[in-house]
């Protein structure tokens, strides 16, 4: 018979177009603009109407999801921030689209360079989201942020008061890798406390 | 561990053939690192014919330029596989580096060797006699300079390798459009006065190399042919690509694809970039194939380092290979009806499976489509438990029963099939000739597929089947890609069964790798055909060559063959059944 492939092809259409309500009412209105809703939206179960409603509803980000970096500071106990970069330059050279400039900090008196970033900037119009300078900083001081959301009307060149954000913050959007690399870096320090101590004695 | 694809065992057998057959023309190619022979110019040909009438090395894989600035030599090499399978053999032609250089064409035998050739002239300004249209194919007509050369800079040209000393210690930030252009980096042609110029029809020499005739009827009435150009902004052509068409009333007589309206010289940037730094930009070729690119790459570096990878990360290679495959062909699906004109509903369709299997990449990876998830040696990380049981979800309980929707929704529809049944015909005999490869390919009944004719990574252990159909049209490469689906989720169940547990690098993840010198041609069966990539390193930190195969690219090479004598319409239809993608297709 002609036409039997496109009336089967309707079908589909049909039970899809159906579905989208059935969802719903078994939902009961917390299809929408809850997280469970979105949830179930992505998951294997999903049925009918699938989109997410941005930006009144917005996809929960994985924890690696990866987007232009910043710098991690840690708060000290006076308010005061303590910058975990080091200026050693590994991000800018292992950079694929070289997109982070550092300047170094120089000691005036002295002339030798002090282990913190004078300047440090990342052109986030070129930068690639590719997360290597988070993944090969040894230092745990740069990190690849989750906020997509960076949209301007000019150039984004961000510098070091924009790029600085506290550890808390990097805790909360990466919580399994921030516990990870502090237990991590505990564990270094105290082996490091206890060799000096050897030595000491 | 499965042996990769190595050239060098492969030609252990022909040694003694290829060198005593030809005396004196033909050497081994010596070089550490290195495999295959060195032909004399003069004799490429003849040892071309032998090579594909002989040993039946009857798909030409790659043709690439090599410029060995310091030798003062440039190299031509050509990669030629069997389509029964097995590795396949690296020949090469050296000539000095004074131009002209000018080296015999090989169109003859291979005619997949069209665009390669064409791009060597454009890239490397070598000549190829006997050429019957040598243009320019990726930069534009009146382009100045070949840009691939060592010695060629581009504007805003900072240092011949990253990483630049510009940016540490003393890293103030510079916008580079503030920097001087027009500086000595700037080419114009020989005696160039923009006082006398006036421009001329740079597309002359397009529209002489097609076939155009006027037809006089037994009354004597003459009629024209007409040129139409497709593109480049048009909503069938997948992004910017043109393609000039000449018309007897509908039917398509001559046509001719017109590309590099992408181009950015990616192999140059991928020659600046150090080994690892290329792994991102590969992301950016087949942008919805991330993860198959990435595996390319690593496969070539890996064979240079001479590394195995992690038994765990070569599961989840398999695992991610395979989802792409499927959303690649999902979206296939989707945008071939688009082509047709059922707007957005079977795209919307497979847009929803495509999105879940993006979600699992994001997951894993960081990012939804710019995965850059391999490493040299394995992958980046893990993949997080709550994704891998998405993935079970997925392949056990969602998608073969999406796969049944599509076939009950599109494989019968009576306008789907009489659009697609019979039209762009390619014979086996002429998609192999033209280097096709992938889907197109095994839709012309040629079960061509590398997983199987020469397995890397651990295909060899997964049980499938090669798609083929015999009917060589658009319909059969539907089908083939809606099978194939089926057979990348058997391969999905059997890895996911046999994954174990262990570390998914071999070491720690170091930034600066060590390449030793010498040469290694990596190539997968990715979603839209063979990927190769070709790498060269001379020990340093940064490759000295870096060429990719694009599938895309290559699978135009048959475009006007299967066009031809078919009606205006279908060429867009044609075009989209080729799956093309213009990241990878311009680079």
């Amino acid at each position: 018979m002609y036409g039997k492939g496109i009336l089967k092809g309707l079908g589909v259409t049909l039970k899809r177009f159906v579905n989208t309500y059935v969802d719903d009412i078994a939902w009961m209105g917390r299809r929408y603009f809850k997280p469970e809703g979105i949830a179930h939206r992505s998951s294997k179960d999903t049925r009918g109407i699938f989109t997410i409603q941005y930006p009144e509803e917005k996809l929960p980000t994985p924890e690696e999801f990866r987007y232009v970096p910043f710098l991690v500071y840690d708060e000290a106990e006076g308010g005061e921030k303590e910058v975990r970069c080091t200026s050693c330059g590994i991000c800018s050279k292992v950079c694929p689209p070289q997109c982070i400039w550092i300047v170094r900090t120089v000691d005036p008196k002295t002339n030798k360079p002090i282990p913190q970033p004078a300047e440090f900037y990342i052109d986030a119009d070129i930068c690639m989201n590719c997360g290597f300078c988070a993944e090969y900083c040894p230092f745990d001081a740069i990190k690849m942020d989750h906020d997509y959301e960076i949209a301007s009307y000019g150039r984004n060149v961000f510098n070091l008061d924009k790029l600085l954000k506290p550890a808390s913050y990097y805790a909360s959007i990466r919580p399994e890798n921030a516990t990870r690399e502090d237990e991590a870096r505990r564990a270094k320090e105290a082996a490091k406390a206890a060799a000096a101590a050897a030595k000491k004695e | 561990m499965a042996t990769l694809s190595s050239p060098a065992g492969a030609t252990q057998a022909e040694t003694l053939n290829l060198a005593a057959k030809f005396p004196g023309v033909v050497v081994p190619d010596e070089r550490e690192n290195y495999s295959g022979w060195i032909v004399e110019k003069d004799s490429l040909v003849e040892v071309a014919k032998f090579l594909r009438d002989e040993l039946s090395y009857d798909l030409l894989s790659s043709v690439t330029g090599v410029d060995y600035l310091p030798e003062e030599k440039m190299e031509v090499v050509y990669q030629v596989y069997k389509t029964t399978g097995g590795p396949g053999t690296f020949f090469k032609v050296q000539i000095p580096r004074v131009d002209p250089m000018e080296i015999p064409s090989v169109i003859e035998i291979w005619p997949g060797a069209d665009f390669q050739e064409r791009e060597i002239w454009d890239l490397y300004g070598i000549k190829f006699t006997g050429h019957p249209d040598l243009r320019r194919i990726l930069t534009w007509e009146g382009f100045e300079g070949h840009p691939m050369r060592k010695d060629w800079q581009e504007p805003f040209y900072e240092e011949e390798t990253k990483p630049y000393k510009s940016r540490w210690p003393e890293g103030g930030h510079v916008h580079a459009e503030n920097k001087n252009p027009y500086s000595d980096n700037l080419r114009f042609p020989e005696k160039f006065d923009p006082e006398k110029w006036t421009p001329t029809d740079p597309e002359e020499a397009l529209y002489a190399s097609l076939k155009k005739a006027t037809i006089t009827d037994e009354e004597g009435l003459e009629t024209d042919q007409i040129i139409v150009n497709m593109g480049p902004q048009h909503p069938s052509t997948h992004g910017v690509f043109r393609a000039v068409v000449v018309l007897d009333g509908e039917t398509v007589t001559s046509l001719k694809p017109v590309m590099g309206y992408l181009h950015r010289n990616h192999e140059k940037i991928g020659e600046r970039n150090t080994f690892l730094q290329n792994m991102p930009y590969t992301d950016r070729l087949d942008y919805f194939n991330s993860m198959t690119n990435n595996w390319g790459y690593s496969l070539a570096v890996e064979k240079l380092m001479g590394i195995e990878v992690t038994e765990r990360a070569e599961y989840i290679r398999v695992i991610m290979a395979e989802l792409t495959r499927i959303q690649n062909h999902l979206i296939w699906i989707g945008m071939m009806l688009n082509d047709l004109g059922t707007y957005f509903t079977p795209a919307l369709y497979a847009f929803e499976e495509r999105e879940l299997i993006l979600d699992i990449f994001e997951a894993a990876s960081g990012s939804r489509m710019m995965c850059n998830y391999h490493r040299f040696g394995g992958v980046v990380r893990d993949v997080p438990a709550e994704a891998f049981e998405k993935i079970k979800g997925l392949v056990y309980d969602r998608l073969p029963g999406k796969i049944e929707e599509f076939e009950r929704l599109l494989s019968e529809n009576e306008i789907l099939v009489s659009r697609l049944k019979g039209k762009g015909f390619l014979s086996a005999e002429d998609a192999i000739a033209t280097s096709t490869t992938g889907p197109v390919l095994r839709a012309s009944g040629v079960p061509y597929d590398i997983r199987r004719a020469d397995p890397y990574g651990i295909y060899d252990q997964f049980d499938f089947d090669v798609v083929t159909r015999p009917e060589s049209d658009m319909y059969a490469r539907y089908a083939v890609r809606i099978e194939e689906m089926r057979q990348s989720l058997r391969i999905l169940e059997q890895a996911l069964k046999g994954i174990p547990e262990g570390p998914v690098m071999p070491g720690k993840a170091i930034y600066q790798v060590r390449v030793p010198a010498g040469e290694a041609y990596g190539r997968i069966e990715a979603p839209k055909g063979e990927l190769g990539f070709y790498v060269i390193s001379n020990g340093k930190p940064n490759p000295w060559r870096y060429h990719v195969r694009a599938p895309s690219f290559i699978n135009l090479t048959a475009l006007e063959m299967m066009c031809v004598g078919n009606k205006v319409a279908d060429f867009v239809a044609i075009l989209g059944a080729i799956d093309i993608v213009l990241g990878e297709l311009d680079r």
